[in-house]
């Protein structure tokens, strides 16, 4: 408290002293911005905790790009031999399951939109 | 060499009928699903029993466990979502006994074959369509059409929207089988390197303490495992069950 008395008899030392403090706060600041993106924990709020380690952060990641390309190579494969359009299923339907397995990924590591971005966000 | 893969066998232990020319044999691994079924109605009919204010040991677990699977859903899905709340609750429970009763030696983990999480996956899958024709009607097909995409790639997102939507049960039922398959192994391989270098003699069995030391700790990270798999698949099975209730964009 005398510290108080003492800043408020001396104006010009506090206005130093909040400048200070004001470079100081804008560091942290920035420190915090560098760290803060790679966090993923920070980014992908719509998704809570499904991953809580590393390796399982990982292997969900993995797990859900080969699931995409599994299920449009199965449909392609399945239209080819159904309809005879061999190999035009396959090749489509590969490229599909691709792009959708890529959806998965960015889904999941809460870089593209949730599917129900339209109702409001729910607290974790 | 210990078979590290053998653990994995599936032995018949009696024949029940037939049906077609398919054999309905009772395995071990319908033994082990049968004891981690009446583990979890035994903890939870003993826990309710006696029921007090202030809860004792089992009346915490099941407490804890309800409170948990609870929150999840809360959480995920909104107070509207407790309606799903028994099978969930059963997936979490089953997943999580049956994973830790397989963490036991000489005992068989049922989540380890996936054609046991390819169902419970395929459950949760059709349970979000019947749900979601019947609460929405045709309006859950706007799941697979976001709003704010220019009309001339609308097609083309349809059709990857739904191939994402297909492809969930696979890395749904994948994720939890190879997860507790690939556990299971490194701890059979590191705990077949101790007994080969104790074969050794002396030097053999100073050596044999390194793999000892990491089937502890191997161990212990697969009782995290465990848990976080029966975790990862009860959260995702929110997330899809989200997905039937409010399809819209």
């Amino acid at each position: 408290m005398a510290d108080n008395a003492h800043d408020g008899n001396d104006p010009t030392r506090r206005q130093t002293d909040e400048a200070a403090l004001s470079a100081r706060l804008r560091r942290l600041g920035d420190q915090l911005d560098r760290h803060g993106p790679s966090d993923p924990s920070e980014t992908d709020r719509g998704r809570p905790t499904a991953d809580a380690s590393g390796y399982a952060r990982g292997f969900r990641l993995s797990s859900e790009l080969v699931a995409g390309v599994l299920v449009g190579a199965g449909i392609g494969w399945a239209l080819d031999r159904v309809l005879g359009i061999s190999p035009w299923g396959l090749i489509i339907f590969l490229m599909l399951g691709f792009a959708a397995g890529v959806l998965n990924v960015m889904r999941t590591a809460g870089v593209a939109p949730e599917r129900d971005a339209g109702i409001p966000p729910r607290n974790n | 060499m210990a078979d590290p893969i053998h653990q994995f066998q599936v032995i018949n232990y009696f024949t029940l009928g037939k049906v077609g020319s398919t054999n309905i044999a009772f395995t071990n691994s319908a033994l082990y699903m049968g004891i981690a079924v009446g583990l979890t109605a035994a903890l939870m009919l003993g826990a309710t029993a006696g029921r007090q204010l202030v809860p004792g040991r089992m009346q915490s677990i099941a407490e804890l466990a309800y409170e948990f699977v609870a929150d999840t859903i809360r959480n995920t899905i909104g107070e509207g979502g407790m309606q799903f709340f028994p099978l969930v609750f059963s997936l979490f429970m089953f997943i999580l006994v049956s994973n830790m009763v397989g963490l036991i030696p000489y005992n068989f983990t049922v989540a380890s074959h996936i054609i046991v999480t390819a169902a419970l996956a395929l459950l949760v899958f059709v349970t979000v369509l019947v749900c979601g024709f019947w609460k929405n009607g045709l309006h859950f097909f706007n799941l697979f059409v976001p709003k704010g995409i220019p009309w001339f790639v609308l097609p083309l997102i349809v059709f990857i929207e739904v191939l994402s939507f297909l492809s969930r049960p696979i890395s749904h039922s994948v994720r939890l089988f190879a997860n507790m398959l690939a556990g299971h192994i490194t701890l059979k391989v590191f705990a077949g390197f101790v007994t080969m270098l104790g074969g050794l003699g002396f030097a053999g069995w100073l050596g044999a303490t390194l793999p000892l030391a990491l089937t502890v700790a191997l161990t212990a990270l697969e009782l995290l495992v465990a848990f976080l798999q029966a975790y990862v698949f009860t959260i995702l099975t929110c997330i899809y069950l989200n997905d039937a209730l409010h399809p819209g964009h």
